[in-house]
């Protein structure tokens, strides 16, 4: 299983951050192991679409699940349509997020919770 | 002769002045290009009849023809195309219509097809002998710059075009006043008015076009909007009291020179002012003959 963690920083201390298309970094986990791989968003600052572009790296990293804080409605589109999981996280570091998890304590992400920015 | 009436700030006064000034001067075109809230017609009171559809081309993708190759996706740099392991999935409103997505495809997958966004309408006042033009865009689009370009096609050259804008120094401002011979900046005594006044000089001296500002609701505030444009050498070419007769008619619907015939002598002698600020870029032809 691999899962996908918005996050400030590169490695399993950072803190988590709840853009999903406008975080720093996505760190791709393994629960059972805790290997890791640390992907920066390149669409960050995009003007629009950055969940679009943030769905797309993602889904190509062949994730299940996915722990952030909103989703906005185009990123939410893709994501459920590859039927990735989708689960509120806030506050604490990525490995706090990974233990959360585990524990199944996490509210999912039904519908999208964040208005997303349409480019002007 | 295309004069915009435009504002750093929203709310300062763009759609009052547009429409009286208009009506003072007469036998002109005037166009709502605040596509997103177009409120000219609520002082005019016009029948609106419906010129045509404001469309943009999207991409439609072949699914058979479609080798997944995202090079699309790759390309939009809208992100308007996702690809996906198994799929291609498109977000319409992402989509700035450029067709490069098209051109790279090389499985010739994408052909286009037509959304429409909006629509221009046009009503005509036959006491003041104004052509009225209005874009609107739909709810939900957030893509204003096609309907105000299609809008702005009906600017026919032969009499006056009056324009009110959009509000801020965004795409659909740029669209609006970028092409314009002269650009009236309404704004109002206060700090917000001052701070959004100073980004819209920038922005039409980044465009080049000249311009000059009215105070509306003058004397509700302080003085450093016209110590500014002093400093600046920017012309302050009216004043708009903060007058409760003013703002009655305004509530009420009704353009203020319709009951306060002095005003409209200002606002033609401020279309005359206009018309020799810009007689330098050879626009006195066109002035003149309006005007006689």
């Amino acid at each position: 299983m691999k899962i996908c963690v918005t996050s400030k920083g590169s490695d399993l201390d950072a803190p988590t951050v709840p853009h999903f298309g406008r975080c720093k970094f996505f760190l791709i986990v393994d629960p059972d192991t805790m290997e890791f791989e640390a992907i920066g968003n390149n669409q960050g600052s995009a003007s629009g679409g950055a969940g679009v572009q943030a769905a797309q790296q993602v889904i190509g990293k062949g994730i299940n699940v996915l722990v952030t804080g909103s989703v906005g409605p185009n990123a939410f589109t893709l994501l459920e349509s590859e039927g990735i999981e989708m689960n509120i996280f806030s506050g604490g570091s990525v490995k706090e997020a990974i233990d959360a998890f585990n524990s199944g304590s996490l509210e999912s992400i039904d519908a999208p919770n964040s208005a997303g920015k349409s480019r002007r | 002769m295309k004069i915009a009436i435009a504002s750093g700030k929203g709310g300062t006064g763009k759609t009052t002045v547009a429409v009286n000034f208009a009506l003072a001067i007469g036998n002109v075109q005037l166009f709502d290009c605040d596509v997103e809230e177009p409120n000219c017609n609520l002082f005019l009171g016009l029948d609106l009849e419906k010129q045509e559809d404001v469309s943009i081309s999207v991409p439609k993708i072949d699914a058979e023809k479609c080798s997944l190759c995202g090079k699309c996706a790759e390309f939009c740099r809208y992100n308007a195309i996702a690809n996906l392991p198994q799929r291609i999935m498109l977000f319409p409103k992402l989509c700035h219509g450029c067709g490069g997505c098209q051109i790279v495809c090389p499985e010739n997958a994408i052909t286009e097809e037509l959304r429409s966004i909006g629509k221009i309408e046009k009503g005509e006042d036959s006491n003041s002998g104004i052509s009225f033009f209005q874009g609107t865009l739909e709810i939900g689009e957030p893509m204003a710059t096609p309907v105000i370009r299609q809008l702005q096609a009906h600017i026919d050259g032969t009499t006056v075009a009056v324009i009110d804008s959009p509000p801020g120094t965004a795409c659909p401002v740029i669209a609006t006043v970028g092409d314009m011979d002269y650009c009236v900046l309404v704004t109002e005594p206060t700090p917000f008015g001052l701070n959004d006044l100073i980004l819209a000089v920038d922005v039409l001296r980044q465009l080049g076009v000249p311009f000059g500002v009215i105070i509306n609701r003058h004397g509700s505030g302080d003085d450093r909007v016209e110590e500014y444009c002093h400093k600046e050498n920017i012309p302050l070419l009216m004043k708009i009291p903060y007058k409760r007769e003013i703002a009655v008619l305004y509530s009420e619907g009704i353009p203020f020179v319709e009951h306060m015939p002095e005003w409209k002598e200002k606002f033609r002698k401020l279309y005359h002012e206009i018309c020799s600020i810009s007689s330098e870029n050879t626009l006195q032809q066109s002035c003149t003959k309006v005007s006689s």
